[in-house]
């Protein structure tokens, strides 16, 4: 219990703490507040497109700002630290050591992030998360793109310090007597995530100087007219977040194999596939990263390769869910908030992959790329499955943090609006994708079929809105003035909860 | 573990499921890579924040681009600021315009009518609106074409009411 209410600790002395559940907690704390404003802006976008013609924004300039800063701010400013966030509180538990390796590296780590988000805020660059050149070399207005650029790369190396803590905790500072066979499936996840980012973000970081160099117009790496190649950054770009991609998913599958055997009350299906499946995943993972560029002009031959890579990440995707289910299978489920969500996000998880096996395939890429199609595409895994998983993760780890019950039935309407609201937003945008409406666009051709899809999304993005409303409000009251939780099993389910007494003493 | 067939046979079937899709993606994929010999050559020039086509025999359009049914082309498209990607979403077809090289993509218009092309890459501004017409014309009859032709070549350069009028005559 870090965030004891009823004996409140000063805010210092958790600021300047170095505690792996303070620094935990900071993380979680931070990564909410960034996503309630990446939603406020996803909000104003949807509205904007509520109907064609101008609603919010006066001219495309700021649309194309916020969209930016949007994207920007859920992969790297919500969906990264939360994972860390979650990471930190329980990793050096599970593996039995009194912190993280590295206390005071965990916390620069941390406190790079907040600087970082400062810089693409305050900039509010108009790159597109992305930053294709020679776009955004020649023509993106400075000095945003230059604070985007350097924001980017702060968080670049803070996510870089945090794997490297985590890979050492893991591997080095486990408890002797615990073997790599018997860590929770969670601590694999965070392992392989860690690895992927070490392996992957430095290309990148490499990407974001280069990048700079040419806005300063020193170098000519991605811009055609000095003899560089714009393609080059695009390769560079999805080598580091088509892994990053799984960087995102893996530590929500880590805490689905949480929550399930919990609340199914019976033992996971198979231990050694899940770990078979992160470790398949971690290496496919690289195998794929041209798949985002199939229609750049690339041959038949680099089409083919990057086709059978991205496929080849399905089979092991599969055979998570297969795991879940079976877990389920025959289990005597509570369907408490946190696995109601996981649930959702299993479903949703299946839709989406089931999308990206059709961008996948060469000849259809073409029709959904850089669509909304797309955009449905990556939002069903963004905010169906990881987003999913996180909450119904917040909810699991409520007692553990705060000693306080959230509001189940709160919890439940939460659940059911955001289901509802998913599927409404982005499957629906699936469609709008066939239609054929380009991404990233303030307007859109005023023919019905868009307009009419457009506002069920926007209805979607609404009760979204209500849902996250919600969510705000239950977390903030339960933590202040909620039941106080049984800690031994708050749930009620008769497992085996977190060990709630464990407190280092703070350093 | 007792319980592993089951799973197996499962990945079995996923696998499957893939191979499927993989091999009928490369099959059709081999059929678009190739464009016809005797395919018409467009040559598509994308700025911020319009388009320009270029025919075979030296025609050049701004904003509208005039294409007859039934009769295949290819489409050199390449950009001369950012990339944009060259797109008609009513025959499926797209392809990136960017600068420094020239990508190609081909089809047949099998329907006659006013069709959007439009920009699918995020280029800056006016993204939104980086909009062309498709006008895909019957063909007529073949010396009348061959005057159409003579017609519009005679006014080469970029004046699209009177390019447009020429071919739509």
């Amino acid at each position: 219990m870090v965030l004891e209410v009823r004996k409140p600790r000063p805010l210092w002395e958790i600021l300047f703490s170095t505690h792996h559940t303070d620094i935990g907690l900071l993380y979680i704390i931070f990564s909410l507040t960034l996503f309630f404003l990446g939603g406020a802006l996803a909000i104003s976008i949807r509205t904007e497109l509520f109907l064609p013609g101008a609603q919010v924004f006066e001219d495309a300039n700021t649309f194309n700002r916020v969209f930016t800063v949007h994207g920007t701010t859920m992969l790297f400013l919500w969906v990264i630290p939360f994972a860390a966030g979650i990471g930190n509180y329980l990793i050096p538990i599970m593996v039995r050591y009194k912190d993280m390796a590295w206390p005071k590296l965990n916390a620069v780590a941390f406190w790079m992030i907040p600087v970082g988000a400062a810089l693409v805020w305050l900039g509010f660059a108009d790159t597109t998360w992305n930053a294709y050149p020679p776009y955004s070399i020649l023509r993106a207005p400075g000095p945003a793109a230059e604070m985007w650029i350097f924001g980017l790369k702060i968080l670049g190396i803070s996510s870089i310090l945090g794997a490297i803590n985590f890979v050492v905790t893991i591997l080095k500072m486990k408890h002797p007597d615990l073997p790599m066979m018997k860590l929770p499936l969670f601590t694999w996840s965070i392992l392989s995530t860690s690895l992927i980012i070490l392996m992957s973000m430095p290309t990148f970081a490499a990407a974001l100087i280069m990048l700079y160099t040419d806005r300063l117009g020193v170098s000519g790496f991605f811009n055609p007219a000095m003899g560089g190649d714009p393609l080059a950054y695009q390769h560079l770009f999805w080598f580091t977040f088509h892994p990053e991609v799984y960087v995102f998913v893996i530590p929500a599958i880590g805490m689905i194999y949480e929550i399930i055997p919990k609340f199914s009350r019976k033992p996971i299906f198979s231990y050694t596939s899940g770990i078979t499946a992160f470790i398949l995943l971690t290496i496919v993972s690289f195998a794929s990263w041209a798949h985002h560029m199939f229609a750049t002009g690339m041959s038949f031959t680099e089409k083919t390769v990057f086709m059978i890579g991205t496929l080849a990440a399905v089979p092991a995707s599969a055979m998570h869910i297969f795991n879940w289910i079976a877990t389920m299978w025959g289990g005597r489920i509570r369907f408490k908030a946190p696995i109601a969500f996981v649930v959702g996000g299993i479903i949703t998880f299946f839709l989406a992959g089931a999308g990206g096996v059709v961008n996948s395939a060469m000849p259809l890429d073409f029709l959904t790329h850089d669509s909304y199609w797309v955009v449905g595409h990556m939002h069903l895994f963004l905010m169906g499955i990881i987003t999913f998983a996180f909450v119904g993760f917040i909810y699991y780890l409520f007692p553990l943090i705060t000693g306080r019950m959230y509001n189940e039935r709160a919890a439940m309407i939460q659940f059911w609006l955001m289901f509802i609201g998913v599927f409404l937003v982005f499957v629906t945008q699936h469609l709008l994708g066939l239609y054929g409406m380009p991404r990233r666009v303030v307007d859109y051709v005023p023919v019905e079929p868009l307009i009419i899809m457009n506002q069920i999304s926007t209805v979607g993005a609404y009760m979204l809105l209500v849902g996250m409303g919600i969510f705000l409000f239950n977390l903030i009251k339960s933590a202040g003035w909620g039941k106080p939780a049984n800690m031994e099993d708050p749930f009620g389910i008769r497992e085996k909860y977190y060990d709630y007494r464990r407190r280092e003493p703070h350093h | 573990m007792g319980h592993g067939t089951l799973e197996w046979v499962y990945v079995g079937v996923v696998v499957a499921v893939l191979i499927y899709i993989g091999a009928d993606a490369w099959n059709v994929e081999t059929f678009l890579d190739h464009a016809p010999e005797d395919a018409q050559v467009v040559k598509v020039t994308a700025q911020q924040w319009f388009w320009t086509f270029e025919h075979e025999d030296g025609r050049r359009e701004l904003g509208e681009l005039h294409l007859v049914k039934d009769i295949p082309y290819r489409f050199e498209v390449t950009s001369l600021d950012v990339i944009h990607s060259f797109n008609t979403p009513d025959f499926a077809m797209m392809i990136d315009a960017v600068p420094g090289r020239i990508n190609s993509i081909w089809y047949v218009p099998d329907q006659a009518g006013e069709f959007l092309i439009q920009c699918r890459e995020y280029c800056g501004f006016s993204h939104y609106q980086m909009r062309a017409k498709l006008f895909v014309e019957e063909p007529a009859g073949g010396g009348e074409q061959e005057a159409q032709v003579t017609n519009a070549s005679a006014t080469n350069n970029l004046i699209p009411p009177l390019g447009a009028a020429a071919v739509a005559s």
